[in-house]
């Protein structure tokens, strides 16, 4: 956490300082989304009440396995990252463009597209996603941009991780299990222990403070504090995967001739699951649609994956699909995502949430490909440090 | 200095929406062959920032779809001239669009052909077929300012005489002081002309190696023979200037359509040096 941007101030809440938390941001105009439980998942929707959150509910992870469980005890945020990822609210899976309509002349835009864009109050966000939602930004986050409006409205309650899924590495992606950002309004820790449910709240900007005067709180007693450290701390040590983060640029660039990308091409469906789970993955196509009179037309924006064979499709006399074979198409996600996204933005595309590795219908891990991706490296040119 | 420092790049996009088409019509068209059509564009209100020669623009026909098409040349008034070659459903669109049809226009995108790398050299400009689009507005500007080079020559590929693009433009540009050469794949007993793919010229023509400026647009595969000709000769890979192809969809670098390795070609091409350009179009299907 960067302590300079955050207000050296810690309370402590309950459940009814979570129902408050969760009325002053309606009462503040936020639509306060969160996890909750829906259709066997903890998914992220707009919540009608504190209550919904996933009380007691956990996760079992895998590779391409999902369950949820009951856990012995009623924590809120007892679970790791399930099917979605905050970027659909602030990214949204479909959005219009721009409408126009036929006129005289031609056709002209309509300038209807100018809505309020919706004040979000994210409830949950995990130090991984927080990154996550930085690595859009650097993407995304354009001055102007419906991207960038949506973003300046938000408010962001994350909370720090002390229940590592089976498939999390974020702690070798340097982005968790505590929060490492700046960028949050309120961090909650939570804690079910013989001192009760409880969540210690720390301040990380102006708009956290102004939210927390409309909260029952009580002061955050030393003891407490401390235990809720141990527990982030004692989180690192649990994590179900580890990615050596360094080199994988390099590794990447080494790497387009690996006889590896063969073996996870036997395997790859080329579905592009987890570039929709990847909360960070941004790509997206048009669509142009007119209605049945040809009056009206409209351009929408989809999330697109670099799966479709379509994606790198050009037209003409050497035209067809670049990217052809699925082999080049999941070396074209794993690179981008570890490798020339650096190149692109600075720095890597993966927060180590693991939802891919989960989402993938053939179970399919990074953390193994990457390992595979180092041995093949070190048998074709030897150890690293020979390089 | 060398190209790649020069290489134009222009100012971040100024307007808040540039998914917002500014609106064109048709102002006149002209077949250049049987499948390829040039339109004048004439902006209605406010036009899109002049394009650099080099740059593209995303075409779009009303309720079909969005392309991008290179520019070919910027009129007084902001008109745009762009050539567009009948490949799917939306450039067949466009390639019908009568005089007075309109057309929503975004762009300028990418980057543009650096002229002031060329300045005081010889400038080669290479063209395969529909690679002459985005090159015309260049050798427009250079022969503007003739004096400023040396020898301007420009080698242009084309499958058969028919096919060529700016046919009847190639001797006024001779008159203005280019050394034009064309050459086809496939003519009559009465072509004149050379036979073959440009790279084959390339020995004819580069003569001052170390000063000599190249500015290259066809396709990939010649490119990369043409590129290897002119190293072979001498000419540095930084002064070897290459415009690619890839699915251009926002231009703005959000959609990641365009994505050669590091690049986002949308932005930080289409023009590149070969130097930049040669180990991404080694890898297959990179």
């Amino acid at each position: 956490m960067d302590v300079t941007t955050a207000i050296p101030i810690s309370r402590l809440i309950d459940s009814r300082g979570l129902a408050d938390l969760y009325d002053a941001l309606v009462e503040e105009g936020y639509h306060v989304i969160g996890p909750t439980v829906q259709d066997g998942a903890i998914v992220l929707r707009e919540l009608s009440s504190a209550a919904e959150l996933p009380f007691g509910w956990g996760v079992r992870l895998e590779p391409g396995g999902y369950r949820l469980r009951r856990r012995d005890d009623t924590a809120a945020f007892g679970h790791s990252a399930g099917p979605q990822s905050w970027k659909r609210f602030l990214h949204p899976p479909r959005e219009r463009l721009w409408s126009a309509t036929r006129t005289d002349d031609g056709f002209e835009l309509d300038q209807a597209g100018d809505d309020e864009p919706p004040r979000y109050a994210f409830l949950g966000v995990r130090p991984c996603d927080l990154r996550a939602i930085a690595v859009q930004d650097r993407v995304l986050a354009h001055p102007g941009s419906r991207y960038a409006a949506r973003r300046a409205r938000l408010f962001v309650i994350a909370v720090n991780c002390t229940e590592p899924g089976e498939t999390c590495f974020c702690a070798s992606m340097g982005t968790g299990p505590g929060v490492r950002d700046p960028g949050y309004d309120l961090a909650l820790t939570e804690l079910v222990d013989d001192g009760g449910h409880r969540f210690l709240v720390e301040v990380g900007s102006q708009q956290g403070l102004d939210i927390m005067w409309q909260v029952r709180t009580k002061r955050a007693d030393e003891a407490t504090v401390g235990r809720a450290r141990s527990a982030v701390d004692a989180a690192a040590g649990r994590m179900g995967r580890q990615m050596q983060a360094d080199g994988l640029r390099d590794l990447m660039a080494d790497s387009h001739q690996a006889a590896r990308w063969n073996d996870v091409a036997a395997r790859c469906l080329s579905c592009g699951n987890c570039t929709m789970a990847c909360p960070t993955c941004f790509c997206t196509t048009v669509e142009d649609t007119t209605d049945l009179t040809g009056e009206h037309a409209e351009r929408w924006q989809l999330w697109d994956s670099c799966y479709d064979l379509d994606f790198s499709y050009l037209t003409g006399k050497h035209g067809g699909s670049v990217r052809s074979s699925a082999k080049s198409r999941y070396r074209q996600w794993l690179t981008h995502k570890l490798g020339t996204w650096h190149d692109q933005f600075g720095e890597s595309g993966c927060v180590g949430c693991g939802r891919c590795i989960v989402w993938c219908p053939t179970g399919i891990d990074l953390t193994e490909e990457v390992k595979a991706l180092r041995t093949e490296r070190a048998q074709r040119f030897g150890p690293e440090e020979q390089l | 200095m060398t190209a790649a420092q020069q290489r134009a790049v222009p100012a971040a996009a100024s307007t808040p929406e540039p998914m917002w088409p500014a609106r064109y019509v048709v102002a006149g068209r002209r077949h250049e062959t049987h499948d390829t059509v040039s339109l004048m564009l004439r902006p209605v209100g406010n036009p899109i920032e002049p394009p650099l020669p080099g740059q593209f623009t995303m075409l779009y026909a009303y309720g079909v779809g969005e392309v991008p098409i290179s520019v070919s040349g910027v009129g007084r008034s902001h008109e745009l001239l762009q050539t567009i070659y009948m490949a799917g459903a939306v450039t067949r669109a466009l390639c019908a669009a009568a005089p007075g049809d309109m057309i929503g226009v975004r762009g300028p995108f990418g980057t543009g052909w650096p002229l002031s790398a060329a300045e005081g050299r010889d400038l080669l400009v290479v063209a395969g077929s529909i690679g002459l689009a985005p090159l015309r507005q260049a050798v427009l500007t250079a022969l503007a300012h003739r004096a400023s080079y040396n020898r301007v020559v420009l080698l242009v590929g084309a499958r058969s005489p028919d096919r060529l693009l700016f046919a009847r433009e190639l001797d006024t540009w001779r008159r203005r002081g280019a050394d034009v050469r064309v050459t086809v794949y496939a003519a009559h007993a009465d072509w004149k002309g050379d036979v073959g793919t440009v790279a084959g010229l390339i020995d004819k023509v580069v003569r001052d190696p170390a000063r000599t400026v190249a500015f290259v647009c066809c396709a990939e595969i010649v490119m990369r023979f043409t590129a290897r000709e002119l190293l072979v000769r001498g000419v540095a890979a930084e002064n070897i200037l290459v415009s690619l192809e890839r699915n251009m969809k926002c231009g703005t670098a959000l959609c990641g359509h365009c994505q050669l390795g590091p690049l986002l070609l949308c932005r930080d091409g289409p023009v590149v040096t070969y130097a930049e350009a040669a180990p991404l179009a080694a890898k297959k299907e990179l």
